[in-house]
C-alpha cells in the first residue's frame, strides 16, 4: 500500500517509537514569536541549554504595536523585545528584530525567508504554524511547555494524527480566492471537521492556487478543527522558494529538490478520512457569527436558528445572532461596519495587498469606517511601497500601518471597541478576539477593502 | 507536573460546544503585561462569568452556588479548540478544575493538558449529558468520580463508565511525570538520528 504525503514526513522524524501511536520526533525549523519570550526564561530558569540554537528562529509580532513609526510601543512590549533580544542573543538564536528588514508575523517571515521547507517538521508555539503547511511542510502549533521540551531537545512527542484529504474539485469563478475556498470549507464540515487529522488539501483548484494562496488555505486548518494542513509541494512551491535567504543554494538545492519531488501522496494511498467540495458555483465568503463555521456567501441570508435540528444548536447560533447583534433571516450584504482590518497571518503577503488596493483604488473609505493596513512584514510593507500600493491606500483613506499581528488578537491594545463591528481578514471571529464586545467577520482582502469603500458588507465583485 | 490519581468532587455543565482558549482565557491577560500567572484563574472564561460592567453574570454556570467549587467541567465537542495559549490550561487550573469530560478535545489545547496534569477525558456525548442532567438535580449531593489507574468516571448514579486514555499518557499522569526529563535522557538517540539525517537531508541542518 502506498504512503501519502504525509505518512511519509512524519515516518521520516521518528527518533523513538513511543508505543500506542506515539512518537519522538525530529524538529527541523523551530520558529518563535514574542510571545514564546517566558519559553526562553524557563529554559534559563531550569538550568537547560538550547539544544540546536541554528535551528530555531525568531521575531516580534504578537505585543508589539502596528503603529507608523511604531510610536507607541507599551511598556510591557518594550521590555518584551528586550528580553527577547537579549535571550536569543545569549542562545545563538537567529532573531529578526524590528526594524533589520526581516521582522513581520512569524507565518509570515518563515516562507519569505526560505525557512519553511517542504518535507520540514516545523512547529511554533502558535495555533496557525499550520500556515507553513503551504510550502510543503507538516507543521502545526504547540503549548508553551512544549516550546521548551522543543528548545532543550529538539525533538517533541505526538501522538499520530489520522491522514485526511480534501479534494477541492471544480474551477472556481473569476474573483474567489483561496480565503473563499477554505471559508466555504468549514461552513461545509464545521471547526470539528478536521479533529484528529492531519489534512492534506488536494484537487486542481489546489493545484491552481498560487503559493501566498495554499499559505492563506493552510492558515486556517486549525480553524477546522486540524492541527496540522498542508499541500504538497509541486513545481511552484520550487519556484517561490528559489534563492530565497535561507533556502539551500547550488548543489544542496538541487539534492533538495530531488528528495521534495519523492514527497508527494503515492497513487494508492489511504486516507482514514476524504472529503470532496466542489467549488466552482460558490460566491465570496463572508462569516456572520461566532465561529469560522457561520459562514455565508455574500449573496445569502442570515441563517434563522430556528432552522438548526437540535436545541443545543439553536440556542448556540441565537447567542451568536445576539452577540453580533444580526437579524436572522436579513441579507448580509448592507451590513453597516464600522472598522475594517488588512492584515493577519492568514492575508497579510503582498498578493493580499495587491488584490485590496485593487478594489480600493480610486475610491474613499465611508466616513463612518476606520480601515487599516498591517502589511505581514517589512519585506512585505517594502514591496507593496515599491509598487507604489501605500499611495492608493492612503488616498483612499486607509491607514498604512507596521508589520505584526495588530488587531488580528488584540493584544497589543489595537482593538475594536465594544459593540463595533468589523471587516476582517484573519482567522477568528471568536467572541472577543478582536476586543471585548467587538464584532468580526471573517473575509478575503478584496471583500474587505469592499466593504471599507462602501461602508457596509458588500460583494467586491459589484463595486 | 501535578499528579492525578482518583478525584471526587463537583461537576459542572457547560455542554456548549467549540468553547475556544480565547474564551476561556483573553489573551490580554497571558500578553498585556499586567496579570500575574497566579492571578489567571479569576480571570478564566471572563467574557462568560462577568457582565461588561465587572459584576458576576448570575446566569453563568460557574458562578451558581456549588458549581463554584466544580473540579470537573463536563463540556461539549471540541473543547479548547483555537489558539495554542498553554494559560488556558494555567487558567482552568487556578479555577480548581482538574478534570474536563468532553466529545473531543483541540488537539493542542490536549496536549497543553497533559503538560500540566489537567485530566482530558473523551466519552460519548450522550453519556455525558445524563450525568449532567443527574448533577443537575443536586450537584452537592450528586458527585462525580473519577479514578485514572481504572480509567472509570463514576457517574452520581453508579454507572461506571470507562475511558481510555494513551499508555504513556496515563502513566505520565499518574506518576506527575515531566515529559522533558524523559526525553533528555534519550539524547543518545537524538544524536544518532542527527547523524543519520545529516547525510539524508543535509539542508536541514545547515541553514
Ligand atoms: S496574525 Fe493573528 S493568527 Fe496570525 S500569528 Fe498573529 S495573532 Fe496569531
Amino acid at each position: 500500500m502506498g504512503k501519502t504525503f504525509f505518512d511519509k514526513i512524519w515516518d521520516a522524524h521518528v527518533v523513538a517509537d513511543l508505543g500506542d501511536g506515539f512518537a519522538l520526533l525530529h524538529i527541523d525549523r523551530h520558529l518563535m514569536h514574542d510571545g514564546g519570550a517566558p519559553a526562553l526564561l524557563a529554559i534559563k530558569e531550569q538550568g537547560l541549554s538550547v539544544r540546536n540554537p541554528e535551528l530555531t528562529f525568531a521575531t516580534a509580532d504578537h505585543v508589539i504595536t502596528s503603529a507608523p513609526g511604531r510610536l507607541d510601543m507599551s511598556r510591557h512590549a518594550q521590555s518584551t523585545l528586550r528580553h527577547l533580544r537579549a535571550e536569543t542573543k545569549a542562545r545563538g538564536i537567529r532573531y529578526f528584530d524590528l526594524g533589520s528588514g526581516g521582522q513581520g508575523i512569524i507565518h509570515v517571515v518563515g516562507p519569505e525567508q526560505g525557512l519553511s521547507l517542504p518535507g520540514a517538521l516545523i512547529v511554533c508555539g502558535d495555533s496557525h504554524t499550520c500556515t507553513h503547511g503551504g510550502m510543503g511542510a507538516v507543521a502545526f502549533g504547540i503549548g508553551s511547555t512544549e516550546v521548551v521540551h522543543v528548545l532543550a531537545t529538539q525533538c517533541l512527542v505526538q501522538q499520530r494524527p489520522k491522514p485526511m484529504r480534501v479534494n477541492f474539485t471544480g474551477k472556481a469563478r473569476p474573483g474567489i480566492v483561496a480565503k473563499d475556498m477554505i471559508l466555504h470549507l468549514i461552513g461545509r464540515i464545521g471547526t470539528a471537521g478536521g479533529v484528529g487529522y492531519a489534512v492534506e488539501y488536494a484537487g486542481e483548484a489546489v493545484r491552481a492556487l498560487e503559493i501566498e494562496g495554499r499559505l492563506t488555505l493552510c492558515n486556517l486548518s486549525i480553524e477546522l478543527g486540524a492541527k496540522m494542513g498542508f499541500v504538497a509541494p509541486d513545481e511552484k512551491t520550487y519556484a517561490f522558494l528559489k534563492d530565497r535567504p535561507f533556502a539551500p543554494k547550488g548543489a544542496l538545492w538541487d539534492q533538495a529538490v530531488a528528495h521534495w519531488r519523492s514527497l508527494p501522496s503515492d497513487a494508492d494511498a489511504v486516507f482514514a478520512r476524504e472529503v470532496s467540495i466542489d467549488i466552482a458555483d460558490i460566491s465570496p465568503q463572508i462569516t456572520w457569527g461566532t465561529s469560522p463555521e457561520h459562514v455565508v456567501a455574500i449573496d445569502e441570508r442570515i441563517p434563522d436558528p430556528a432552522a438548526a435540528g437540535d436545541p443545543a444548536k439553536r440556542r448556540a447560533l441565537a447567542a451568536a445572532l445576539d452577540y453580533m447583534g444580526l437579524e436572522a433571516g436579513k441579507p448580509i450584504q448592507g451590513t453597516k461596519v464600522d472598522w475594517v482590518f488588512i492584515g493577519s497571518c492568514t492575508n497579510s503577503r503582498l498578493s493580499d495587498l495587491r488584490m485590496a488596493a485593487a478594489v480600493a483604488r480610486g475610491h474613499k473609505v465611508a466616513s463612518h469606517v476606520r480601515a487599516w493596513i498591517v502589511p505581514g512584514s517589512e519585506i512585505v510593507k517594502r514591496d507593496a511601497e515599491a509598487e507604489g500600493l501605500d499611495v492608493i491606500f492612503k488616498e483612499a483613506g486607509f491607514e498604512w500601518r507596521e508589520p505584526g499581528c495588530s488587531m488580528c488578537l488584540a493584544a497589543n491594545g489595537e482593538t475594536v471597541p465594544r459593540g463595533q463591528r468589523s471587516v476582517s481578514t484573519s482567522n477568528r471571529n471568536f467572541v472577543g478576539r478582536q476586543g471585548p464586545g467587538a464584532r468580526t467577520h471573517l473575509a478575503s482582502p478584496a471583500m474587505a477593502a469592499a466593504a471599507a469603500v462602501t461602508g457596509a458588507i458588500a460583494d467586491y465583485r459589484k463595486l | 507536573m501535578d499528579k492525578f490519581t482518583t478525584l471526587r468532587a463537583i461537576a459542572a455543565p457547560l455542554m456548549r460546544d467549540n468553547v475556544d482558549t480565547d474564551i476561556v482565557i483573553r489573551i490580554e491577560r497571558l500578553m498585556g503585561g499586567d496579570t500575574r500567572r497566579e492571578e489567571l484563574g479569576r480571570y478564566c472564561f471572563e467574557s462568560l462569568r462577568y457582565l461588561p460592567d465587572g459584576a458576576e453574570n448570575p446566569d453563568f454556570v460557574l458562578n451558581q452556588g456549588p458549581y463554584r467549587r466544580a473540579q470537573i467541567l463536563l463540556a461539549g465537542d471540541n473543547f479548547g479548540c483555537g489558539s495554542s495559549r498553554e494559560g488556558a490550561v494555567w487558567a482552568l487550573m487556578l479555577m480548581g478544575i482538574r478534570c474536563v469530560i468532553a466529545p473531543s478535545f483541540g488537539d493542542i489545547f490536549r496536549n497543553n493538558c497533559y503538560q500540566n496534569g489537567l485530566l482530558p477525558v473523551v466519552m460519548d456525548r450522550a453519556e455525558i449529558e445524563a450525568i449532567a442532567a443527574d448533577v443537575g438535580n443536586s450537584p452537592e449531593q450528586n458527585q462525580v468520580s473519577i479514578d485514572l489507574q481504572a480509567q472509570e468516571v463514576v457517574a452520581p448514579d453508579g454507572k461506571r463508565v470507562p475511558f481510555r486514555l494513551p499508555a504513556m499518557r496515563r502513566e505520565a499522569m499518574l506518576a506527575g511525570l515531566d515529559e522533558i526529563g524523559s526525553t533528555l535522557g534519550r539524547e543518545a538517540e537524538i544524536a544518532a538520528f542527527q547523524a543519520r539525517d545529516r547525510k539524508a537531508r543535509p539542508w536541514i541542518h545547515q541553514a
